[in-house]
């Protein structure tokens, strides 16, 4: 009687601390694979959110917003000239320990060196490896920028640069820049495994990683010693490419947080009592651009009439279906120096009658709407967009041809220039606006250059060069928001809508934010 | 018959040669290009480009590339992706127990249910209950997979509760695959509930993937059975006085079962096909949904590798078919 009594105590208090003991698990529905778990050598937001919740940066994007706030490093002074950025890195921060890999000492200088000088140095012993594209890197014009990166002592580093780069801090927020171990890079090399670094990660991040199974689930777990404070929960990302699919398993529970719904779905998702459909409008533009260096449309006369005679509402409800915001300018209004003074041009066909007369083409022409193939959340029909637009300009009698190529001919073409008139859109990597208004400045007109409508106008491209100097967030507003007075009156591009991202989250989830980086965060999620 | 099976075997090598060559020929026609594409919005300079190119011998004169790709082919080499730079032979072998396992399932759903429908409707032709089978099957036959598989999903998973939505088990059960096979992993990693879990995963995408060739094998069943069932030898059975389920499910089944072997044969090397859509539905991690991605990211070794083994995989089906065939009806072997 005694040992049974015994025994049933012993075994209530076992279940009792496993119960106890039982971690919360969120499951995240993802979209896709991850190609690998290092951010450096991959482009796409289903990598980088897979990468996420293990690593860090010297800097971070303060969840769901677009400010720059510190990371590892806990503070960083600029020179006066612009040109040295001295980081002062966080002490006591621990990288997690897998199987195979147990770290003997803290973050320092040393794995910053060692993940800039991989993207960066030829000699590093681990450029090469997993292929050696660094592609955010070099898009990002470090190599060009970069003059040198120096350990000053085992907590601070020193980036010098060749010219003074406003917009520089915002990019060492992104993932590119992420912060790997130095010390698990060299047993690795050691170990003659050195692509292990890039397929099983090992960071300072809220959760490490525990396994990946393509094409179905990445598991993490909570990291206690996280310098951030330990996450509340255990973390899994449930792969499941087709949207109706991933919401139907929103709907049972069987994850609770899923990324691009499927826009046929919003409506029962609204009416669901169990979910928060949370919504935010996206870090994004979908233009039409106009090809200024082929007639008629090096006539800003007939970009005007064009503009004036597209029903720009029609394309919103019937090809975003609500699910976007007009575009008056180039940059969403969620960035800073939006100018939201400027008046959009109205809708309006005898007015663009009239222009057309002025430039002796009222008898109308034909030409080329180029249309994307793919989905982009910022265009998520090209094609129908075309569809609009070619009506609209029958009304001017002008007879516009739909052409559209495979996705990646389709921007090499539109790089080079073949179009007369073509959709192309973009997301915003930092959410700062030189990572816009990049794409109208008059480097990127070249040939193959990402400007597509080819324009390249003096007065713009040199306020986007002075900005891009200046440290100053007061004066770069000005240059911005009289640069989009400039665009707005040359108009080399349609401004289409920028979408509104939707996220359904159940109402179980506590303290999710939807970024307007299109990031996916659970560093601070909870579970009622 | 062994030199009707050797004959077949050495009829594989040119076969698997053309194959090789049209899927190789085949992606270099599709416009796009495996560095343009990964790179999304960006693009990319000329320089690094080219830079790329070559590294990946993509600079190469096609036929150059070929006659590489033929030589490492030979090797058991079937490269490395461009995307995640794993080997291809790895990944296929680790995802493809995924793609077995439920086209199995779907094969043995759509035989053990087709054939006793078939025969059925068969022996009672044109009855209530032959109408019924028929009309079902046509409907099968002419159902979209997609559009099914999410009808099944809304009606059994979200509105019934009863079965889970995708994937092959619930992810709060975790053990490292053994076999691949999910089935025979459960039960082997002694986690309560993982087998339970495991099999009610497979209801849906069994009965979608099946779908089809259970329509199939249940139509071919019924007109072979029809016609046997006129035979001399059935006549002559009923006449000896044998009981009339005995005649049908051992006389004539026998004989008839001999063409629905090929239908079975032809149809498992369709599901192959089939896969790609059910996997995509319901996100089972198989080779179909590998392949959808690699055409997606033109990751020309993974496709080329994937269209590789799986056209084996076909050849080899047929040449079991063959030879089962040549064993039910010897008659087979010796024409030529």
């Amino acid at each position: 009687m005694k040992i049974s009594t015994r025994l049933l105590a012993a075994s209530m208090l076992v279940v009792g601390l496993a119960a106890g003991a039982e971690a919360k698990t969120l499951v995240y529905c993802s979209e896709g694979s991850p190609e690998n778990f290092n951010p450096q050598i991959n482009t796409t937001g289903t990598s980088f959110d897979a990468a996420r919740p293990v690593f860090n940066q010297l800097v971070e994007f303060e969840p769901g917003t677009t400010n720059v706030v510190p990371g590892l490093a806990e503070s960083w002074e600029v020179s006066p000239d612009g040109t040295e950025v001295t980081f002062h890195l966080r002490k006591g921060v621990k990288f997690h320990s897998i199987k195979g890999f147990t770290p003997t000492r803290d973050f320092n200088a040393d794995d910053v060196l060692f993940s800039f000088n991989r993207m960066w140095k030829e000699d590093s012993p681990y450029h090469k490896v997993s292929g050696g594209a660094y592609d955010y890197f070099n898009d990002m014009g470090m190599p060009d920028l970069l003059k040198s990166i120096d350990k000053v002592d085992d907590y601070t580093v020193k980036f010098t640069l060749t010219r003074p780069e406003a917009p520089f801090l915002a990019n060492l927020a992104m993932d590119f820049a992420t912060i790997l171990s130095a010390e698990y890079a060299d047993q690795m090399l050691k170990a003659g495994t050195p692509e292990q670094i890039d397929q099983v990660p090992v960071g300072t991040g809220p959760f490490s990683f525990v396994a990946y199974q393509k094409d179905n689930a990445i598991r993490y777990k909570a990291f206690p010693d996280y310098w951030g404070g330990a996450p509340k929960i255990d973390l899994v990302f449930s792969i499941t490419k087709d949207a109706t699919a991933r919401w139907a398993k929103v709907q049972k529970g069987e994850c609770q947080v899923m990324p691009y719904p499927n826009p046929a779905d919003l409506d029962a998702i609204g009416k669901d009592e169990n979910v928060d459909l949370m919504q935010q409008p996206g870090l994004n533009i979908g233009y039409l651009a106009f090809n200024v260096t082929k007639k008629p449309f090096d006539d800003k006369r007939v970009r005007l009439a064009i503009i004036h005679a597209i029903d720009k509402e029609a394309i919103l409800k019937d090809v975003y279906l609500g699910a976007g915001q007009p575009a008056k300018n180039f940059i969403p209004p969620t960035i800073w120096s939006y100018n939201d003074a400027i008046v959009d041009y109205p809708y309006d066909v005898e007015k663009a009658k009239d222009l057309l007369k002025e430039a002796g083409l009222q008898d109308g022409f034909s030409t080329d709407i180029w249309w994307m193939p793919v989905q982009r959340p910022y265009n998520p029909n090209a094609k129908r967009v075309a569809e609009i637009i070619q009506a609209d300009l029958e009304k001017l009698n002008i007879k516009a041809n739909l052409v559209s190529y495979e996705w990646g001919e389709y921007r090499k073409r539109m790089q080079q220039g073949e179009h007369q008139m073509g959709q192309l859109g973009w997301t915003g990597d930092n959410g700062d606006p030189d990572n816009f208004f990049f794409l109208l400045g008059c480097d990127a007109a070249r040939d193959g250059g990402q400007n597509i409508a080819k324009w390249c106008n003096k007065d713009f491209d040199d306020k986007l060069k002075k900005a891009k100097t200046i440290f100053d967030k007061a004066e770069r507003t000005k240059l911005y928001e009289e640069m989009q007075v400039i665009a707005h009156d040359e108009v080399p591009v349609f401004n289409i809508a920028h979408s509104v991202v939707f996220e359904p989250v159940r109402k179980e989830v506590v303290g999710y934010k939807v970024s307007p980086l299109g990031r996916h965060e659970f560093a601070k999620v909870d579970l009622k | 018959m062994l030199g009707f099976i050797v004959r077949r075997v050495l009829l594989v090598i040119p076969t698997f040669i053309a194959i090789a060559f049209l899927t190789f020929v085949a992606i270099r026609l599709v416009p796009g290009d495996p560095i343009e594409v990964r790179t999304g919005e960006r693009g990319i300079t000329p320089e690094r480009l080219a830079e790329f190119r070559h590294q990946l011998g993509l600079d190469q004169p096609v036929w150059k590339q070929f006659l590489d790709y033929l030589v490492q082919i030979a090797h058991g080499d079937l490269g490395t992706s461009i995307s995640t730079h794993a080997p291809v032979l790895q990944e296929f072998l680790t995802l493809f127990p995924a793609t077995l396992e439920l086209a199995l399932c779907a094969m043995l759903f759509a035989v053990v249910l087709g054939i006793p429908a078939g025969v059925l409707a068969a022996t009672r032709r044109g009855g209530f209950l032959d109408y019924s089978v028929m009309g079902v099957a046509l409907t099968g036959f002419s159902m979209p997979i997609f559009w099914w598989g999410l009808l099944l999903i809304l009606f059994f998973s979200v509105t019934l509760d009863l079965t889970p939505v995708s994937g092959r088990i619930d992810l709060l059960y975790y053990f490292e695959p053994v076999t691949g096979f999910m089935l025979i992993d459960s039960l082997l990693s002694d986690q309560d509930g993982a087998f339970l879990s495991a099999v009610s995963h497979l209801i849906l995408p069994t009965i979608v993937l099946g779908t089809i060739p259970l329509a199939t094998i249940a139509r071919m069943t019924r007109s072979t059975m029809l016609e046997v069932l006129g035979e001399d030898y059935v006549r002559t059975a009923r006449a000896k006085g044998l009981s009339p389920f005995r005649v049908v499910n051992v006389h004539a089944l026998r004989n008839a079962l001999i063409p629905v072997v090929t239908v079975i044969g032809l149809q498992t090397g369709m599901l192959m096909g089939g896969a790609v859509l059910t996997e995509y539905i319901f996100s089972w991690p198989g080779i179909g949904t590998w392949l959808i991605e690699s055409i997606q990211r033109r990751d020309y070794p993974v496709l080329q590798g994937g269209v590789l083994m799986i056209s084996g995989l076909v050849i080899l089906i047929n040449i079991l078919v063959d030879v089962l065939y040549g064993v039910l009806n010897p008659r087979i072997r010796h024409a030529r």
